[in-house]
């Protein structure tokens, strides 16, 4: 079938992974209102998404302009970037999920960015690029540097490597 | 490359997990976000009746499909995206009163439907047809041949039978009333035997 699917399947095939990568950008208190205005802004455009479209990669690309609008405002409300609220994350997240957050939101905008498209949502760099402007060579070093950086802010989860699956 | 994709993918590996009821009420959220937007052109929901489980479809006009579960959930839907618009979800409010009418029509209470209606998927003589079905009041059966006659044009037969074949809009729009002359119940959308058990919950109320 060509016939673009119902908004709903959607939904239903990327909620999770918009919702982590919302996590992931922003942290636990920004992602919910992130999530949601991705899903209504896509739902609007939807109509006019090329069928051949990758769904992914332009979800991603929305949640990238709704998580660059809230930083914006949060900063505008004085409230640092970097810091992740110390409280308990929504849907049940334990302190690794905390100390994760909190290392990825002390990371530089980009490697961020990068870090988080290509190893939590698995854009491949050109899509990557193409979300956060520059080059795919530029994503993939803005990545590489962001995982450099993780493994000096975040030792524990790169020691954990393999051993949990 | 390949290998250390996925030694850094380990990185989120378990972490930053999703847990499904959060999920739920963000999807129910955006659900009726996207209706008071105004950019929910299609909602549906599911029931439990007698005749199985319908799939209830409405646009802002009013109830445009009623489907039982053999035409195939996503086959509905996907024809929907396709002759109305793909900006469909699973949003219940807006099928409450049409639920609720369903219910009340399964438990024998309710005769008429009194629902807004969206014919857009039924064109020229097949909406002709559909536009007198209700006139066969409740309890009460018509044969195909007295419907042709009935909308002025005694030789379509066939093309009330098609008609009633192809209704968007089954048990809301009793096609199901219309029988074959000889008093065999005849074809219907959700196969015979629910036929025989719509027209034998009217006989009995």
């Amino acid at each position: 079938m060509t016939d673009k699917q119902p908004f709903e399947g959607v939904v239903a095939e990327h909620a999770g992974t918009v919702l982590r990568v919302c996590r992931a950008v922003l942290g636990p208190a920004d992602a919910d209102d992130a999530w949601s205005e991705t899903f209504l802004s896509a739902l609007k455009a939807y109509p006019r998404l090329p069928v051949d479209a990758n769904v992914e990669a332009w979800l991603v690309t929305i949640a990238h302009r709704k998580a660059i609008d809230v930083t914006r405002r949060s900063a505008r409300g004085a409230v640092p970037v970097a810091e992740v609220p110390n409280r308990p994350m929504a849907g049940g997240a334990d302190d690794r999920d905390l100390d994760l957050t909190r290392s990825l939101a002390a990371l530089p905008g980009k490697q961020r960015y990068a870090v988080v498209y290509h190893y939590l949502a698995g854009l491949p760099y050109g899509d990557v690029a193409a979300v956060i402007g520059g080059s795919a060579e530029a994503a993939r070093r803005a990545a590489a540097d962001g995982i450099a950086n993780l493994r000096k802010t975040h030792p524990g989860d790169t020691a954990r490597k393999g051993a949990s699956r | 490359m390949t290998t250390n994709n996925r030694d850094q993918a380990d990185l989120f590996g378990d972490l930053l997990p999703i847990n499904e009821t959060h999920l739920r009420a963000l999807r129910d959220r955006l659900a009726v976000d996207a209706d008071s937007a105004g950019v929910l052109d299609v909602a549906y929901r599911t029931i439990d009746t007698p005749v199985g489980t319908l799939l209830l479809a409405a646009t802002a006009l009013g109830l445009i499909r009623v489907a039982f579960d053999s035409e195939g959930l996503d086959a509905v839907l996907g024809v929907l995206a396709a002759d109305v618009s793909p900006r469909i979800l699973n949003a219940p409010k807006r099928l409450d009163g049409a639920a609720r009418e369903l219910d009340e029509y399964f438990a024998g209470q309710r005769h008429t439907f009194d629902l807004p209606l969206d014919l857009s998927l039924s064109k020229g003589f097949r909406r002709a047809v559909l536009g007198y079905l209700p006139d066969i009041g409740y309890g009460l059966t018509a044969s195909y041949g007295a419907v042709a006659a009935a909308i002025g044009n005694p030789k379509a037969v066939r093309a009330v039978g098609t008609a009633c074949a192809t209704n968007p809009l089954p048990v809301v729009v009793p096609c199901h009333r219309v029988i074959r002359a000889d008093g065999q119940v005849g074809a219907y959308r959700g196969g015979p035997q629910a036929k025989r058990v719509l027209l034998s919950l009217e006989a009995a109320a």
